[in-house]
């Protein structure tokens, strides 16, 4: 409960702050739009010179792709910016006071910082995802709608994980920025369902960085391809990541040492 | 002319040794641009294979190669960002590079050339590795090596100053980012850095081929995977030197009216 409410009034605050600067909305607005563009065009462009890609339709794609852009906002509106956050803070030595404070400190800084604009990507990839919708034309049961809902909350956060994993690596190693370009990097991979890849690049992006569980299989579940089944198994590795998350925090916190006065 | 070239021998060294320094990010960061091509490579291999041989004149194998090589000419083209010139004008931190002898274009330009060095060295075990697993249909004359040896360094020319001309808007807004990302997006459409663009509509290969963007990427890659004669690679390199003239002149002009709204507080 008190966890909630602390999220909420850092989200007031971050989205007060961003509230300032209101012409960064449409500056992010002509990003997403032209990477929405690009993206559209990349498919298609696939699309003018075949039917299905592996197996995929092109309604199929672009349900991919929404859930992709949608994912990223998220990524860019909350985690992203915090785990940059921590980077700054071991390097500068600002990490002690948020050990200081009198709330878990895992969750204090995974809530610190919000940039709202960016999700923008987050009504855009649901815009597109509804519109892949609409021409995939199967009906969507309640059932389908909940294992979605179920798979892509998974999914964050098993993305959450990923990234915080290695950024808890940074009390070791401190120049992480580039680790980060490398994320973004994978994170491109996700725009295409993981099936098309091969095997060795498609178990990186299942169980190393989970873009298959966050990105593809939300995409099949709507798409009656994936049973309960998958739904379970993305539910099991979600809370097993989880766990590992909270080891991994805990032994890497033992080690820290701060580096401010 | 001796002191200028002096001047990027000896930049160009210094910007090697302290690169060097920095060789596991460096590593770390070629490694991140592999995603891109492989996804790439991935589709339109797939593409290529079930519609039974070629898409644009290019077959699975041919795609391999295409964006084995993309992964290099992609390390050579790397420039200065223009999203620098916000730090550099909003901070301040121009100034010191005017109080110096040489023009912050050439000290800049002499940088990135000697960083290539090590990128080059970098990619030599990334190429490897890349062969091995996807096996390129690569086969290259003599002369298409040497060829592609010098326009790799040409076209790297005509990135840097596209970016550094769309850096010079800073000096009247720096509020500019949209603007990059539009020129940006433009690039990766236009330049054969998404798909070969025998793989796009036609008017789109026109309109390209009014644009500096393919001299930069797709122009060096089919260098080597022998997809252009002789005529076409010398051409080629006619076209790479013109723009690399239109393009300066227009930054000289554009620099001389920028420098002058520059004004700096503090330090």
């Amino acid at each position: 409960m008190r966890a909630i409410a602390l999220t909420w009034a850092h989200f007031k605050i971050g989205a007060m702050n961003e509230l300032q600067y209101r012409s960064n909305f449409f500056i992010q607005l002509v990003h997403s739009g032209v990477a929405l563009a690009t993206g559209l065009v990349a498919i298609v462009l696939v699309f003018s010179h075949t039917e299905a890609l592996e197996g995929w339709s092109r309604p199929e794609l672009l349900a991919v792709m929404g859930i992709h852009i949608g994912l990223g906002g998220f990524i860019r509106t909350w985690i992203q910016p915090n785990m940059q956050r921590i980077l700054e803070d071991v390097r500068e030595g600002n990490f002690d006071y948020v050990l200081a404070k009198p709330v878990d400190a895992q969750l204090m800084v995974s809530i610190r910082q919000f940039k709202i604009w960016h999700s923008v990507d987050f009504v855009i990839g649901a815009a597109v995802l509804g519109y892949a919708l609409s021409q995939l034309g199967n009906s969507i049961g309640l059932s389908d709608a909940l294992a979605f809902a179920l798979v892509v909350s998974v999914g964050g956060i098993m993305i959450y994980c990923a990234y915080f994993i290695v950024i808890t690596m940074s009390f070791r190693v401190i120049s992480l920025e580039d680790v980060m370009d490398l994320f973004n990097g994978v994170y491109e991979t996700g725009r295409w369902p993981v099936t098309i890849y091969p095997t060795w690049l498609r178990g990186m992006l299942t169980f190393i960085i989970p873009l298959a569980f966050a990105v593809t299989i939300p995409a099949e579940t709507l798409s009656a391809r994936a049973g309960w089944r998958i739904v379970a198994v993305a539910l099991a590795f979600g809370a097993l990541l989880l766990l590992i998350t909270r080891l991994v925090w805990v032994t890497n916190l033992r080690k820290y040492a701060g580096a401010s006065a | 002319m001796i002191r200028t070239t002096r001047f990027y021998g000896a930049q160009m060294r210094h910007a090697l040794v302290g690169e060097m320094q920095y060789r596991t990010a460096a590593f770390l960061l070629l490694v991140g641009f592999l995603f891109e091509p492989i996804v790439y490579l991935v589709v339109w291999r797939s593409i290529a294979e079930s519609q039974g041989g070629a898409i644009g004149g290019y077959t699975a194998a041919a795609f391999t190669a295409y964006y084995i090589v993309w992964t290099l000419v992609r390390a050579m083209n790397l420039a200065l960002t223009p999203y620098v010139w916000d730090w550099r004008i909003q901070r301040g931190r121009l100034s010191e590079f005017l109080v110096l002898p040489a023009h912050p274009f050439h000290r800049d330009l002499a940088w990135f050339a000697g960083t290539k060095f090590l990128w080059i060295l970098l990619w030599i075990p990334v190429a490897i590795v890349l062969t091995l697993t996807f096996r390129p249909e690569l086969s290259p004359t003599m002369f298409q090596v040497v060829s592609f040896a010098l326009v790799i360094w040409s076209g790297f020319v005509v990135r840097f100053l596209i970016l550094y001309l769309m850096g010079m808007i800073t000096f009247w807004t720096t509020r500019a980012s949209a603007l990059f990302e539009i020129v940006i997006a433009a690039e990766l459409l236009l330049s054969g850095r998404l798909v070969p663009l025998s793989v796009m509509p036609s008017w789109v290969q026109s309109l390209a081929a009014w644009l500096p963007f393919k001299w930069t990427f797709q122009y060096p890659i089919e260098t080597l995977i022998g997809r252009l004669d002789n005529g076409d690679i010398l051409f080629g390199m006619f076209m790479q030197l013109a723009w690399v003239g239109i393009l300066g002149v227009s930054l000289a002009l554009v620099w001389r009216i920028a420098i002058k709204r520059y004004t700096a507080v503090g330090i």
